[in-house]
């Protein structure tokens, strides 16, 4: 019960109470990824286009012999796309035995979270992130909003 | 589950697989001792190995089908087909109780009381069987034979997860664990003796291999040889997933040597050159050797045909022979396991449809046993497999018939079709529209499924029939589908595959002709209707597609003025792929999309270059579909006329004219032949009537209001044939073809007319076309009258709920010679039953309201005087399925609508019949 009372989401009730995550910048926003659900990071890539594809889909490349699909956060998230000669970098995931790389603007460093620190999304969210966020971090000085790989990658489901 | 029950029901699995084809031999030849032995023993290892599990219901079930082997094998029973059926039924009891222990670890419960008995009846003589004449001598001793001649069964059938790998494919490592090659050769002569004193436990598992490369097989998967296979070839089990495993490995090393060949070329002259070459070679050879290892005999896929066309001639009555050729042709099982199930549906179509009855037979001349023949072989790449049956083959006009009221082409589209094209109507989705509601409750597929599963492993099929002599189906499936050549193309500054299978030619082109230049005077031009683009080739229109504009690459590249048109074939369409480059063939490796991008049906896969980057692999199939061309068209058809067809299913194609008196007159389009427009001129009179020549004979004009205009140059007229005869009616003008429901509200006051009725929301008068004919030659419904000897008055009931239909078929029958009673609805019918009326034969519209033609067939069949009548069953929808199950609902035939000659002559075949049963 004592979970009820602190409202402590079950992401954060690990055996340490911290969380471990890789942070990402994407538009202005200060994001997070659960270190585990990451299985690489990449620099700049060569994209190929997919004709007709969902506009998230930024297209897939080559890692190391296995295609991945590519998808860009930016659109995801319903923010500007990136100015053209922006060098970005990517997160790769994997769901169900297939590789998805997230299309960030820049990938940083690991932090490990006290979840005191964390708190569920603000009811006054909007969709378009609330649904792919699971809380928010508060930092000094800036929030760090924790992204749910899996909704990310849920696209197939939505047609 | 233990190790030990999943290697007895992987083993059993192979041996009931070989039993079934053993057990259809063994009826073709019952003298075949070896054949009988080999089934003894196999049902015997069975048996003993399921006393040994503990499956106590197997066990009992095995051991009373192998009692009626073992009389069979000592010769006091004669191999009969009831014993041979009896037989089967132990095994599909053994297969049920098998698929149980694998699902549930444990035997499935259940009673087997009754078919023990019957085996136990039969082993002790009590069945019918005993009476059979005394078996014949037993066939000399075949052990002075060679010793291949230990009975070599067909391939076998793998279960799913393992596959057996002959060890010569295998790297050296394994191959140490080779046996002695005596081991098997050995065992032959034994196994042949006709004694079957060796029949016990040492044979009990057939030429298990004395050391299958003992813990060498991965996966803990049981090492043991394939059983009986030829002499001398080793086997041993591995785990697909192995192989699964090694051929993505293999297909990495592929690109990954491509990718350095490609740095390779940049930089000549380096100390790489020669190791990479070797290197090149080393993997194409490992790639070929892998790919080996995954190959099978294509016999296997096909060792339960023997038994479902046994099963079927019995059920069906009809004698068919089935022809296996170039049953070692070896492709991946993968595409082995895909092409499965549309080979055993197009076998069953071609023995439950192509081929006629023995009597059919006779009476056209032909062997009464039909036969079926399967051919496989290699050709390029490929493998061709060909179905064909030497039966009635496809009925041209009946598709024809079926396409119009399926709405899937106009009257006007079918009448520039060739005889061919009409026929690949079968594999068009809706075309079996009743088949598909039936596919969903597990009962088989339509060949649009089949053509859709073959196209899905980048396969083609073709058909070719001939009345009378049979239908052939063509299909062409490559060897694997991990590896295809395919040729990279460019378009809207993006690269893309095109399988090599699709494309047929490559074609340099224009978008442009520049009159200033002269130029493209050696190239072909693209020319555009109304913004369509087409190509002249070699004196045809080829339909052409832009990648960029189909694939919304955006980029407008109609500045560049020289194109590439990627001629590309699917099914029997052509269509031109329009590109801005073409690059060279690579060989890639097909990996599957991502699954969030399924839906895009325009690529079949995508795969890494040489150079590394990813590209899509475009699917000319899907292009096809997208753009409309041939086969594609299809989605849009279908899914309007499956609307159509669910709010009117009495629609009927009617073509409208204006003649005499009348403004506006119909007449269903089927029963037009043709429409012609002839000049004035050619109407000659001929006894003071007029006539004209037509297609070499002279054709009776008849005039609807008697008189002829003659003030226009031309004379439009309907033709109506039939057989040798045509006849012309004459009319004034013909306005257009609806599809609309025949409602005939004002019966015919005038001869010549049905009535009147509102078509197409105006009053239109419905001709009789029966009077018509009648007028221009009376004994047109007498058409095969020296046949008929003594049909005598015989008393017909249609149930019709068409007024025109009615109209139309009482006229027919009664001119053919019938009594014919109408009515309109199955309830009235039945009336006429209780009323104690007793008729003929009964013939019934199938979609009627509230009883329809399936439920009344039910209800006469039950019971009542007319439980024996022949009843035939009359519907727009004549294709297999609904004649499937109507005949299951006890119609003796199924005819097409209109198609007057079929129904009188089944009716007249039906009553000779009954006449003398």
């Amino acid at each position: 019960m004592a979970t009820d009372i602190l409202e402590r989401p079950e992401a954060a009730t690990s055996h340490e109470d911290n969380q471990v995550l890789v942070t990402l910048t994407v538009g202005e926003q200060l994001c997070g990824v659960p270190v585990l659900a990451v299985r690489d990071i990449l620099g700049e890539q060569v994209i190929t286009r997919i004709p007709l594809a969902p506009p998230e889909i930024a297209g897939s490349l080559n890692l190391r012999g296995r295609i991945v699909t590519a998808i860009d956060l930016r659109r995801r998230l319903r923010l500007p796309p990136a100015a053209p000669d922006q060098p970005r970098m990517s997160v790769v995931a994997e769901q169900g035995g297939e590789l998805y790389a997230l299309l960030v603007d820049q990938v940083s460093e690991v932090l490990s979270l006290n979840v005191s620190m964390f708190e569920r999304n603000p009811p006054t969210l909007e969709r378009s992130w609330a649904d792919f966020s699971t809380g928010v971090f508060r930092l000094d000085g800036r929030l760090l909003v924790v992204l749910d790989v899996s909704r990310l990658l849920a696209l197939a489901g939505e047609g | 589950m233990d190790d030990l029950l999943s290697d007895f029901l992987t083993e059993t699995n192979e041996s009931l697989a070989e039993l079934d084809v053993a057990l259809v031999t063994l009826e073709r030849t019952p003298d075949d001792a070896e054949t009988l032995g080999f089934i003894f023993r196999l049902v015997h290892t069975i048996k003993g190995t399921c006393g040994f599990l503990g499956l106590p219901r197997l066990e009992r079930v095995a051991h009373a089908g192998e009692n009626v082997l073992g009389k069979l094998r000592d010769r006091s029973l004669a191999v009969t087909p009831d014993i041979v059926s009896q037989v089967l039924a132990a095994l599909d009891r053994i297969k049920a109780i098998v698929t149980g222990l694998s699902e549930t670890g444990s035997e499935p419960v259940g009673d087997d009381a009754a078919l023990i008995g019957t085996l136990n009846a039969t082993a002790s003589g009590e069945a019918p069987a005993s009476a059979a004449p005394p078996p014949p001598p037993p066939s000399p001793p075949t052990a002075t034979e060679t010793p291949k001649a230990v009975v070599t069964p067909p391939p076998v059938l793998e279960p799913a997860a393992i596959i057996s790998v002959p060890v010569e494919a295998l790297p050296d490592p394994v191959a140490v664990a080779e046996p002695s090659p005596a081991a098997v050769p050995a065992q032959a002569p034994a196994n042949a003796s006709p004694s079957g004193a060796t029949a016990g436990a040492p044979n009990g598992a057939p030429n298990r291999a004395p050391s299958g490369a003992p813990g060498g097989t991965p996966g803990g998967a049981p090492s043991g040889a394939s059983s009986g296979g030829s002499a001398g070839a080793q086997t041993i089990r591995v785990t697909v997933d192995v192989l699964e495993d090694l051929m993505t490995l293999v297909s990495e090393l592929v690109l990954t040597r491509n990718q350095l060949l490609q740095l390779a070329r940049t930089h000549e002259d380096n100390a790489f050159t020669v190791p990479l070459q070797r290197l090149s070679h080393i993997t194409s050879d490992l790639q070929e050797g892998v790919m080996k290892t995954r190959m099978q005999p294509i016999g296997n896929a096909w060792n339960k045909l023997p038994r479902l066309v046994r099963d079927l001639s019995h059920d069906m009555g009809k004698k068919i022979e089935l022809t296996m050729l170039g049953a070692e042709t070896e492709l991946d099982r993968q595409v082995l396991e895909l092409i499965k199930d549309p080979l055993t549906h197009m076998i069953r179509n071609s023995g439950d449809h192509g081929l006629e009855t023995p009597a059919e037979r006779r009476a056209a001349g032909k062997p009464e046993v039909g036969t079926i023949t399967l051919n496989a072989f290699h050709e390029g790449g490929y493998i061709i497999l060909e179905i064909a049956d030497d039966g009635r083959g496809l009925a041209v006009d009946r598709i024809r018939a079926k396409v119009l009221s399926q709405g899937l082409a106009t009257e006007a589209e079918l009448v520039g079709m060739t005889d061919g094209q009409i026929q690949r109507f079968i594999f068009r989705a809706g075309f079996s529209t009743a088949e598909k509601v039936s596919a969903v409750s597990g009962r088989g597929v339509g060949m649009d499924v089949v053509r859709t599963n073959i196209e899905k492993i980048g396969g083609t099929i073709e058909l070719k029939s001939t009345p009378g002599q049979g239908t052939t189906f063509t299909v062409k499936i490559p060897l694997t589908l991990a590896i295809v050549s395919a040729l990279i193309v460019e378009a809207g500054k993006e690269r893309f595959a095109i399988p090599q299978l699709s494309v047929v030619e490559l074609v340099r082109a224009r978008r442009n002709f520049d009159a200033a230049t002269g130029d493209g005077a050696g190239n072909s031009v693209i020319e555009r209707i109304n913004d369509t683009p087409v190509l002249r080739l070699r004196n045809r229109l080829l339909p052409l597609v832009s990648l960029t504009e189909l694939l919304a690459l955006g980029t407008d590249d109609r500045a560049e003025n020289a194109v590439h048109v990627v001629v590309a074939q699917v099914g029997q369409q052509m269509m031109g792929i329009i590109v801005n480059r073409v690059f060279d063939t690579e060989e890639i490796v097909v990996k599957p999309v991502a699954p969030i991008l399924r839906h895009v049906t325009m690529f079949s896969g995508n795969t890494i270059l040489g150079d590394g980057s990813v590209i899509m692999i475009l699917d000319p199939n899907g292009i096809a579909r997208a753009s409309g061309v041939g086969a594609g068209s299809e989605s849009k058809l279908v899914r309007t006329s499956l609307a159509e067809a669910q709010t009117s299913a009495d629609k009927t194609a009617m073509l409208l004219f204006r003649a005499g008196e009348s403004q506006r007159m119909a007449v269903p389009l089927g029963l037009v032949a043709r429409l012609e427009d002839i000049p004035r001129d050619m109407i000659e009179l001929s006894c003071g009537a007029p006539v004209t020549q037509y297609r070499g004979k002279l054709m009776p004009l008849i005039a609807i209001d008697g008189g002829i205009d003659q003030q226009k140059p031309t004379q439009p007229l309907l033709v109506f044939a039939e057989g040798e005869r045509t006849m012309g009616l004459m009319v004034d003008e013909i306005i257009d073809v609806v599809e609309d429901s025949l409602d005939i509200e004002l019966a015919g006051a005038r001869p010549g007319l049905l009535g009147t009725g509102v078509i197409g929301g105006q009053a239109t008068d419905v001709l009789d076309t029966g009077y018509w004919l009648m007028q221009a030659w009376e004994d047109w419904f007498r058409g095969v009258p020296r046949q008929r000897t003594s049909a005598g008055q015989m008393h017909i009931l249609l149930v019709d709920d068409s007024e025109f239909f009615r109209q139309l078929t009482v006229p027919m029958l009664g001119a053919a010679g019938f009594r014919v009673t109408a009515v309109a609805s199955a309830v009235e019918a039945l009336r006429l039953r209780e009323a104690g009326t007793m008729f003929d034969a009964v013939v019934s519209d199938i979609e009627m309201p509230e009883i329809d033609g399936v439920q009344f067939a039910r209800i006469v069949r039950a019971s009542g005087p007319w439980v024996r009548l022949p009843m035939i069953a009359m519907t727009a929808h004549a294709d297999m399925e609904s004649a499937r199950i109507g005949r299951e609902a006890g119609f003796t035939d199924y005819v097409a609508k209109f198609e007057r000659e079929a129904l009188v002559a089944s009716l007249r075949t039906m009553l000779a019949q009954t006449a003398h049963a």
